[in-house]
C-alpha cells in the first residue's frame, strides 16, 4: 500500500523571505551593438592583461632572467674570444638588439599563453558568449599583449646604456616602434595557436619549438652575411630577421664605429643581393602579424 | 497546494496540453510585474548531433516569464548540451529555439544580452578581485557606467558578498565563487538566468543558501530562471521540471504533479493502540493500513489534507504524525526505470560521455 517506504520527507523547508526590506531594484539596460561597445570590449580584454601582468611581478622578474643571461654572462664570456672579428665593438652591443627582440618574443608568448589558461580555467566561455564581436576580444588580447611584451621590451631598453648603446631619443623612439610592432605580431602568432591547442602543455611545446630555432636562426647572435646557403636560406625565412635586422641598423646609425665594423657586423638582410631597407623589414613583420590576426580572427568567430 | 488550482482563474494560455497549474504560474508571474507575455523560452524540435551521437533528439518546451524552469537528469543526458545551445554556445543540428523573444541561431547577440549564465565550472578571472570581475563582465556587456557602480553593490549585496568585493578571486571557497557568478550573471539585468548545476560540488549548507538566492531572486528581479541539476532534493524548488534521459524529454510537470501521477503520499502515525488504528482506519476511512518502521502506515493521496481529518475523526489517540511525499525519485523511477544515480553509472552513458568528450 504504501509506496516506497524509503521514501524521504520532501516537505520544503519555509521560504526564507528578503531578510531586508528590499532595496530599489536598479536595472539596468543593455544597450544594442555598436562600434562603441566593440572599443569598450577591446579597452576591457587589454585592461584585464594588464592588470594581471602588474599582479604578476614573479613573471615580470623570470622573463628578464633569459635576457640578462644572453647580455651580460653570454656576451661578457664570448666577447673575449669574438674580439678578434668585432672590430673593437662590444659583443654585448652587438647582440642587444636580438636580446631585447627576444625578451618581447617572451613575455608575448606568455600573454598569448594565458588564453589556453583561460579556456582551462573557463574564463574564455565568459567572453565567448558576451554580446561583443569575438574580433574586439581577439584584439584586445593581441593589443594587450602587445601592451605588456613592449613594456619588457622598455626594461631592457632601459640597460642599453650598460652595453655601449646610446641614449639617443631617435634611437629609442625608432626600437620602441620595431619592438611594439614585433610584440603584436608575436602576440597575434600566438592567439592563433592558442585558438587550436587547448593545453598548455602542448602550447608550451610548441612554444618551445617555434621561439628557439626562430631565436637563433634569426641573426640575433651573429651577422647575417656570409653564411653558408642553407643557413643564409633559414635565415631569410625566419620572420624574426626582419625584426631584428632593422632593429640592429638603428643601433649601429647611433654608434660611431669604423666602416669595416659596420660592414662586418651589420651588413643587412638581402633578398637575392638586393638590400632589403628597414621599412620593408618592418613592413614584413607587420604584413605577418596582420595574417596571422585575421586567421585567430577567423578560428575564433567558428570556435563552438 | 494541490487545491491551489481550484480558486485559480481558468488557463488563459494556448493550451496544448499544459497543465492549469503551470498557466496559473505564468499568468501570476505576468500579472504581477507586466511583462509581455512572450515566453522566456521556447523550443521546438531542437537537435544536437555529436558525429555519430545524438546528445539531444528532439525535444520541445515552452518556459513562461517568471518561472523557476528546472532540468533534471543524469550526467549525460544532454541537459548541458540543451543549455549550451539556448545560450547560443552550441550551434543547434535541427529544430528551433527562442530565448527572451530571439532566435539562438540568428539573433545570438540580442539572445546573449538578455541571458544570464552561471556554468558547472568556475569561469571567473581568479586573478582578479570580485570587484574587478564584475566591472569587466559590466563592461563588457556595456552595462552604462553610471548605473554600473549600484548595480554591482547591489548584487554584491544581496550574495552576501560585499565585505569581500577587494579580495582576489582566488582566495574565494568554492561556494562564495558560486555566489559571485549568481551575481554576476545577473549584473546586466538578464531576462533569463540559465544556471548550469549551480549546486555541484558545494556542501549542503553551501547549497541551501545559494537556493535561497535563488528565491530571492526570484522574488526581488523580474526574471526567468532556467536550470539543470541532477540533485532530486533541488528539483523540488522548481516551478516545473522536464526530467530528461537520453536525449529526450520524457515528462514534464510541477514537481507536485509528477509526484501525484507516481502514487500516494506515505503517512505514518504513532498510536496508543496500533491494532485499534488499523481498524478504525479500515473501518472509517475504508484505507488498508499495516505497521512498518514501528508505526501504522498506510498510502493516501493528499496526505497532509488528510492528517487534519484523522485527528477529528479517528478514535484512536495519535501520539506522532508523519507524511511522506513520493519523491522525485520515484518520478524518475516510474519514468525510466531506474534510480538517477543508477542511470549515471550505466556503462551506456559512460559510452556516451567518451563518445561525447572525443567529438569535441
Amino acid at each position: 500500500m504504501a509506496t516506497q517506504t524509503t521514501a524521504p520527507s520532501t516537505s520544503l523547508p519555509a521560504p526564507t523571505g528578503p531578510q531586508t526590506s528590499p532595496h530599489e531594484i536598479a536595472r539596468v539596460r543593455v544597450p544594442t551593438r555598436s562600434a562603441r561597445g566593440e572599443l569598450r570590449a577591446i579597452k576591457v580584454v587589454w585592461k584585464r592583461e594588464l592588470i594581471r601582468f602588474s599582479r604578476d611581478r614573479l613573471r615580470i622578474l623570470t622573463s628578464l632572467m633569459q635576457p640578462f643571461l644572453f647580455l651580460f654572462v653570454l656576451g661578457t664570456g664570448l666577447s673575449r674570444l669574438a674580439s678578434v672579428g668585432t672590430h673593437g665593438v662590444n659583443l654585448r652591443t652587438f647582440v642587444f638588439p636580438g636580446v631585447l627582440c627576444m625578451a618581447v618574443m617572451f613575455t608575448a608568448m606568455f600573454s598569448a599563453a594565458s588564453l589556453v589558461w583561460d579556456r582551462e580555467f573557463g574564463f574564455l566561455r565568459e567572453m565567448m558568449v558576451a554580446p561583443v564581436r569575438r574580433s574586439s576580444l581577439v584584439l584586445g588580447k593581441c593589443f594587450g599583449g602587445a601592451t605588456v611584451a613592449g613594456f619588457q621590451g622598455v626594461i631592457v631598453l632601459c640597460l642599453a646604456g650598460l652595453v655601449g648603446v646610446p641614449y639617443a631619443a631617435g634611437l629609442i623612439v625608432e626600437v620602441f616602434a620595431l619592438q611594439m610592432l614585433l610584440a603584436f605580431a608575436v602576440t597575434a602568432f600566438g592567439v592563433m595557436v592558442a585558438a587550436r591547442i587547448t593545453q598548455m602543455q602542448s602550447f608550451m611545446a610548441l612554444m618551445q619549438m617555434a621561439i628557439m630555432p626562430m631565436y637563433f636562426l634569426s641573426g640575433a647572435l651573429f651577422p647575417v652575411s656570409g653564411l653558408p646557403q642553407w643557413l643564409a636560406i633559414l635565415n631569410r625565412l625566419d620572420p624574426l630577421t626582419y625584426a631584428v635586422d632593422p632593429m640592429r641598423r638603428i643601433v649601429f646609425a647611433h654608434l660611431h664605429v669604423g666602416a669595416a665594423a659596420r660592414h662586418a657586423l651589420d651588413p643587412g638582410v638581402t633578398w637575392w643581393s638586393w638590400h632589403v631597407p628597414s621599412l620593408v623589414e618592418a613592413a614584413v613583420i607587420a604584413l605577418l602579424g596582420l595574417g596571422m590576426l585575421a586567421i585567430a580572427i577567423v578560428q575564433f568567430s567558428r570556435a563552438e | 497546494m494541490i487545491e491551489q488550482t481550484d480558486h485559480k482563474t481558468p488557463n488563459t494560455t494556448p493550451g496544448d496540453g499544459a497543465l492549469p497549474g503551470v498557466g496559473a504560474i505564468a499568468i501570476a508571474a505576468a500579472a504581477g510585474v507586466g511583462v509581455t507575455p512572450v515566453a522566456a523560452v521556447t523550443v521546438d524540435g531542437l537537435v544536437k548531433r555529436y558525429d555519430e551521437v545524438e546528445a539531444v533528439r528532439g525535444i520541445a518546451f515552452e518556459v513562461p516569464a517568471g518561472e523557476v524552469f528546472g532540468f533534471l537528469g543524469p550526467n549525460g543526458a544532454g541537459k548541458s548540451t540543451t543549455i549550451n545551445m539556448l545560450c547560443t554556445l552550441v550551434r543547434p543540428s535541427a529544430g528551433s529555439a527562442q530565448v527572451a523573444g530571439h532566435d539562438v541561431v540568428t539573433e545570438r547577440d540580442e539572445v546573449r544580452r538578455n541571458i544570464g549564465l552561471v556554468f558547472q565550472d568556475t569561469t571567473l578571472d581568479g586573478y582578479l578581485s570580485a570587484e574587478q570581475n564584475l566591472r569587466l563582465h559590466g563592461e563588457l556587456y556595456g552595462v552604462p557606467r553610471g548605473a554600473l557602480e549600484q548595480r554591482m553593490g547591489q548584487v554584491m549585496q544581496m550574495v552576501g558578498l560585499w565585505e569581500r568585493r577587494a579580495s582576489l578571486v582566488n582566495t574565494f571557497s568554492g561556494g562564495m565563487k558560486r555566489r559571485l557568478e549568481i551575481a554576476r550573471g545577473l549584473l546586466h539585468s538578464p531576462r533569463v538566468l540559465f544556471l548550469d548545476e549551480p549546486t555541484v560540488g558545494l556542501d549542503p549548507q553551501t547549497r541551501s543558501s545559494i537556493w535561497s538566492y535563488i528565491r530571492e531572486l526570484k522574488e526581488r528581479e523580474d526574471i526567468t530562471i532556467f536550470m539543470t541539476t541532477h540533485y532530486m532534493d533541488e528539483a523540488e524548488y522548481c516551478d516545473r521540471i522536464a526530467i530528461m534521459d537520453h536525449g529526450r524529454i520524457i515528462v514534464l510537470d510541477t514537481p507536485e504533479a509528477l509526484k501525484a501521477k507516481v502514487g500516494k503520499d506515505r503517512v505514518q502515525i504513532k498510536t496508543e493502540d496500533d491494532q485499534a488504528a488499523i481498524a478504525a482506519l479500515r473501518e472509517r476511512f475504508g484505507i488498508d493500513a499495516t505497521i512498518a518502521e514501528g508505526a501504522v502506515t498506510f498510502g493516501v493521496p493528499d496526505g497532509e489534507q488528510f492528517v487534519p481529518r484523522l485527528f477529528a475523526e479517528l478514535s484512536v489517540p495519535i501520539r506522532a504524525v508523519s507524511v511522506a511525499r513520493p519523491s522525485l525519485d520515484d518520478v524518475f523511477m516510474a519514468h525510466t526505470g531506474s534510480t538517477i544515480r543508477d542511470a549515471e553509472s550505466t556503462g551506456a552513458d559512460r559510452m556516451r560521455n567518451v563518445a561525447r568528450m572525443m567529438s569535441r
